[in-house]
């Protein structure tokens, strides 16, 4: 790998930093639902595992990444700005009226961008029919899907997980982001999925379960999900909601804070202790 | 007894049969369609394209959701994606993948509802397709068409497939009478006058043009001019059509095999209402659900006749 692990730390405390800004300015939007992805975003766009280029975003050649769990587009807008699609700057449009950043994403405005995505359960299935596609034209590319755990309970990923594992998509991973909240609490008290790993495991998948939030971990895991080559791989990847900012929320009394941005001064206390 | 028989139309193959024949045919001119279906090909028709090209096919199971946006997702890798189950299964089932994976990022994913109306008999209301034009017309974006016979529904698919975009195809179980032997000038928006008339417009589609024919032949038999119009394609409406209709007939009867609301009466009054208002008549199946039994006699007991157009025509004729 050419970018160090280092490199991609600090890509990703940039992130954190764009996730911040942009939704505090747009004052709505889900910065903690952002902020537990960023490890594994990071290492998709900056560590080698996606081919992609921003002059040319429909490029047939491409990797795609679909994030199914679509309120974290922050997250996804950030690492696309640093990757050239766009300026960070012009992220700080989001969500406003006439902005391309709308509050999930919109492939039909945003080029680059690969599902539109919002309604939840839905990109497992999307990215299975871009696996198929992309097998049938012989492109040698992957698709990445980034899902929640909450989001698991939408009876459509098992739909997707049991034909994926029919079709023995190797083009295919799915990254489950299990921060272990959800809107209204935490997950486990919500609807208590887990095991998750045999679940993805029985429909003929091949899963890891790694610490997510952590940058060397997250390489590893994706560098082993794309050497599979006989089935659809799963990562759970176990994150903490908010991840870089846990003290603020601590402090809030607030471990989800889920779908509230940071008000302007919290705001400044979080870009100062990414630091 | 058959819809068309008393107009003199022959009997012809269902809509289903001529949408799997022509959709196999066109695998050859378009090496980029993939077709995706929920383990009804049989029933659908998509099985003879599925038999012919087994790697562009996926059958993904009894799985309606997952179906359309894999349909999306071939989509957006350049295929033309045609993705079909029974009409209700598909909207009523799968709305919300036809919304946001199909619709919204304007895909070119062509979703085709088999078995529509109470016509299918006796499988019964729950794989009845009563609601699915509503539903389709909803869908931003989403063109909706009804074809009315095999030969049109062959010129229908050959359309949707040359077109980019969102399509909504509804096809028939039963087999319908021939109302273009000679072949159909088929283009997506654009009605199809069948016969002409100056004192009432019957418009409808699906199996119920056939049957407008035989409501305008009895009609002429007791002095009254209808023109009938096949009007295939539900959004866009031919609105140019319709207002001409009115100018010139003066009142207009719309005929469907659909529920009373949404469909291509609410349609076609919208257009009127737009353009030049006149007196209105429906025949259409209200607002209940049907029930078991043998296709004409749900057809009889749901006012889906040609009588019941001719009742509709004195109406409005007052």
């Amino acid at each position: 790998m050419a970018v160090s692990i280092e490199e991609l730390q600090a890509k990703a405390k940039l992130l954190r930093k764009h996730i911040i800004r942009m939704t505090t300015a747009a004052a709505s939007g889900h910065p903690t639902s952002s902020l537990s992805t960023v490890e594994m975003i990071t290492a998709l766009f900056f560590g080698g595992f996606m081919t992609y280029r921003p002059q040319e975003p429909h490029w047939p050649g491409r990797d795609r990444f679909i994030l199914s769990k679509g309120h974290a587009v922050p997250a996804l807008y950030a690492a696309m700005a640093e990757a050239g699609y766009f300026t960070v700057e012009a992220t700080m449009s989001l969500r406003k009226l006439g902005s391309i950043f709308e509050g999930h994403p919109n492939m039909a405005r945003m080029p680059g961008i690969e599902a539109s995505t919002g309604s939840l359960g839905q990109g497992l299935s999307i990215g299975l029919g871009q696996a198929l596609g992309c097998r049938l034209d012989k492109i040698d590319n992957h698709i990445f899907v980034m899902t929640g755990d909450g989001e698991l309970g939408e009876g459509q990923v098992w739909e997707a997980a049991a034909s994926a594992g029919k079709y023995k998509v190797s083009n295919l991973t799915v990254i489950v982001d299990q921060n272990g909240y959800q809107q209204t609490g935490a997950t486990k008290d919500v609807l208590d999925l887990r095991p998750v790993a045999d679940k993805f495991e029985a429909f003929g998948w091949h899963v890891q379960t790694v610490n997510g939030n952590c940058q060397a971990t997250a390489v590893a895991a994706l560098t082993i999900a794309k050497s599979i080559k006989d089935r659809p791989s799963c990562i759970v990847s176990q994150t903490q909601k908010g991840f870089g900012i846990l003290p603020i929320l601590e402090a809030e009394g607030d471990m989800n804070y889920h779908g509230k941005p940071l008000s302007p001064a919290l705001a400044e206390k979080a870009l100062a202790l990414l630091g | 007894m058959y819809y068309g028989e008393i107009s003199g139309l022959k009997l012809g193959p269902a809509t289903r049969d001529a949408f799997g024949d022509a959709l196999k045919e066109l695998g050859a001119k378009h090496p980029e369609l993939v077709v995706v279906d929920a383990d009804v090909g049989n029933s659908t028709r998509t099985e003879p394209f599925m038999k012919a090209y087994p790697e562009r096919s996926f059958n993904v199971g009894i799985a309606e959701s997952n179906m359309v946006s894999v349909a999306g997702g071939l989509a957006s890798c350049g295929k033309i994606a045609v993705c079909s189950t029974f009409a209700t299964f598909l909207l009523s089932n799968a709305y919300d993948q036809l919304r946001m994976s199909v619709a919204f990022p304007k895909l070119n994913v062509k979703f085709v509802g088999s078995h529509a109306g109470i016509s299918i008999g006796e499988d019964g209301p729950s794989q009845m397709g009563i609601e699915d034009i509503a539903l389709a017309c909803a869908l931003p974006g989403v063109k909706v068409i009804v074809p009315s016979d095999a030969v049109s529904m062959a010129a229908a698919t050959a359309a949707i497939l040359a077109e980019h975009g969102p399509m909504y195809l509804r096809t028939g179980r039963g087999k319908t009478a021939t109302l273009y032997p000679n072949g159909c000038d088929f283009k997506i928006g654009k009605s199809i006058q069948l016969r002409d008339g100056s004192d009432v417009t019957i418009i409808a589609n699906g199996i119920m043009v056939a049957a407008a024919m035989d409501a305008a032949t009895e009609l002429a038999k007791n002095g009254v001019s209808a023109r009938v119009i096949d009007m295939h394609t539900v959004k866009p409406i031919d609105e140019e059509a319709i207002a001409k209709a009115a100018r010139e007939t003066g009142r207009i009867v719309i005929v469907e095999e659909h529920l009373m609301f949404g469909g291509l009466g609410s349609v076609v009054a919208t257009a009127v209402g737009r353009t030049v208002p006149v007196p209105l008549a429906y025949v259409n199946i209200g607002d209940c659900f049907a029930e078991s039994g043998d296709p004409q006699g749900l057809l009889d007991k749901y006012g889906l006749t040609p009588a019941a157009i001719v009742n509709a025509v004195k109406s409005v004729m007052g």
